[in-house]
């Protein structure tokens, strides 16, 4: 145990009443309801069910996972969502990217407007997004499909990449930038050598950001979808005949990834503190 | 190139100046280009789509028929009404439930904080749908959670919870949950302890400290919260999908319905228009009373 003379919060240990105890416990319930569906997606992944329905466990087995891509349907529609997904985080992080360091360093003329449509469009509600977008697309009869999808995430991905890069590129000193052009760099050495590393960290949260939403959306993406098929509206359509447990490995796959390269990333920028 | 004035001087030749000008021009114009015509030209069709007249075979055309908006209003209210409610519900809950945790991983997290922050965000690597059918399958009539209630006969065996309104502001309470943590979380850790040492000292109990302290100057985490739960609750329509019933469908499952299903484009754009100008005017109300310093501090959150 310890000593108690050091300083106040020491000296207080010894009075902890069962009181104290009341915020940590509860503060771990909630953590654990928070990840209980995760808990039961993951271990009906492992059900050894018979039919199509995955209701109660059954025994452990592999099977799923050996049969990972048996539903030709699902497999397309996971394979859109991936692409999509991809796609629309190299677009957006270059585009995006480009309007956070617009307004986070430069003036421009109708700076504030942009800044609003950013603000405004993080604030709409998603079904707003995507009724909006398909009534665009139902006027000028666009029709709807795969390029329809990639346009509605690039759309919904650009402002969190913008407000990340933006935050990121307020902070920097720009007093360095002005040294490497003082050096004789160009503007373009300048931001690849000075700038760009910077506010690498801003668009690689940009980037997870986007990846994340892009390939998780649902909302938007069932308004502007037409026939084609992805991993939530497949999901979805699914859902009254019972889900398939190859939906649970996908959705374990797909979260070990995520959470494999959050954990790099936060490792990665203690190393760099450190 | 040639250069317009040949002076030693300057540095930066004249055209790079120009051109470095306009580099917040060119930056800015690819992301702003896109949004205008994929978010605020959309918006325009939108409201413009939800005063046309016609129908799905014969086609629509333009007559700027206000009417919808009063038709579809009296004919869908209790869903909108049902809709404000449930979302109210919600956010009142997710703030219950959030606070104390916030609060505890802000003051008492230690080292562990970026820790307990990761758990909270695990649910977001997993797709939104499929949390919420993990729900439909916990309080599945027969399922663990009800299945072990009837055994020990606390409950009735006719008692269910899907298809009920509890069924789905679990849902969307559990779905929305992150959003109010993290907010408060970041106004409760910016809070400066030397705040609560003062009231310590002036022999201020905790509850007082913490009901004139520390929630006054957490308002605009508070408001960041409600925004972020408020908005996308009310416009949800999977958690009511997926766990609820007919009689717990809300504004956004008609929507859905009236687009994708009745092909009443009209009618779902006018609901949709309605929906948006009521949550933004919810939102200007909201920032209005609170005042437009803490609305800006809850934006810059």
């Amino acid at each position: 145990m310890t000593t108690s003379v050091k300083s106040a919060p020491v000296a207080r240990r010894p009075k902890r009443k069962w009181t104290y105890y009341i915020l940590p416990v509860y503060t771990w319930a909630v953590l654990l309801y928070l990840c209980l569906p995760i808990f039961v997606m993951i271990l009906f992944g492992f059900n050894n069910t018979k039919g199509r329905y995955n209701i109660t466990f059954q025994g452990f087995t592999l099977k799923w996972y050996k049969e990972l891509f048996a539903i030709g349907g699902l497999t397309d529609a996971l394979k859109n969502s991936l692409t999509i997904a991809v796609l629309a985080t190299i677009i957006s992080v270059a585009i995006g990217g480009a309007l956070g360091m617009a307004l986070g360093r430069y003036r421009f003329r109708g700076k504030g407007g942009v800044s609003l449509v950013v603000f405004a469009q993080i604030a709409t509600p998603e079904l707003v997004l995507g009724t909006s977008l398909l009534s665009l697309f139902l006027t000028l009869n666009i029709p709807r499909g795969y390029w329809t999808i990639l346009l509605a995430h690039i759309m919904f991905c650009i402002p969190f990449v913008a407000v990340t890069v933006q935050a990121r590129v307020a902070g920097l000193d720009g007093s360095l930038r002005e040294a490497a052009l003082d050096l004789g760099a160009t503007p373009m050495v300048a931001f690849r050598k000075v700038t760009l590393p910077m506010i690498m960290p801003g668009i690689l949260a940009g980037a997870l950001l986007s990846f994340a939403l892009s390939i998780d959306d649902f909302v938007t993406t069932s308004f502007n979808a037409g026939q084609t098929v992805t991993f939530p509206l497949w999901v979805y359509g699914s859902s009254r005949l019972g889900i398939p447990a190859q939906v649970n490995v996908m959705g374990t796959l797909i979260f070990l990834f995520g959470v494999i390269l959050a954990a790099y990333s936060i490792l990665a920028g203690r190393r760099k503190k450190n | 190139m040639s250069r317009a004035l040949p002076d030693d001087d300057v540095r930066i030749s004249p055209l790079r100046q120009r051109l470095g000008r306009l580099t917040g021009y060119w930056l800015a114009l690819p992301g702003g280009l896109w949004l205008a015509i994929f978010f605020v030209i959309p918006m325009v069709y939108l409201l413009s789509l939800s005063l046309m007249t016609g129908d799905f075979i014969n086609g629509f055309s333009q007559t700027f028929h206000v009417s919808t908006y009063w038709h579809t209003i009296s004919l869908y209210h209790d869903q909108f009404v049902r809709s404000i409610i449930y979302a109210i519900i919600v956010t009142l809950l997710t703030i219950v439930l959030a606070y104390p945790m916030a609060y505890w991983i802000a003051m008492r997290g230690g080292r562990h904080k970026s820790t307990y922050l990761l758990i909270i965000l695990l649910p977001f690597f997993v797709s939104f749908v499929i949390r919420t059918l993990q729900w439909q399958f916990i309080l599945a009539d027969n399922g663990f959670v009800l299945g072990t209630l009837k055994h020990l006969h606390l409950v009735g065996s006719d008692f269910h919870l899907l298809a009920t309104p509890v069924a789905v502001i679990c849902g969307l309470t559990y779905n929305y949950l992150p959003f109010m943590v993290l907010p408060l979380y970041v106004s409760i850790e910016r809070l400066d302890p030397r705040l609560m040492e003062a009231a310590n000292d002036l022999y201020a109990s905790k509850l007082q400290a913490l009901l004139r302290i520390v929630l006054p100057l957490t308002v605009p985490g508070i408001f960041a919260g409600v925004l972020m739960t408020f908005v996308p609750v009310a416009s949800d329509f999977v958690n009511a999908q997926l766990l609820g019933g007919a009689k717990t469908t809300m504004i956004g499952n008609v929507i859905y319905t009236l687009y994708l299903t009745n092909n009443d484009y009209p009618a779902a754009s006018a609901l949709s228009f309605t929906l948006m100008g009521a949550l933004l005017i919810g939102i200007f109300a909201y920032a209005r009373a609170l005042g437009t310093k803490d609305v800006m501090e809850a934006a810059a959150l």
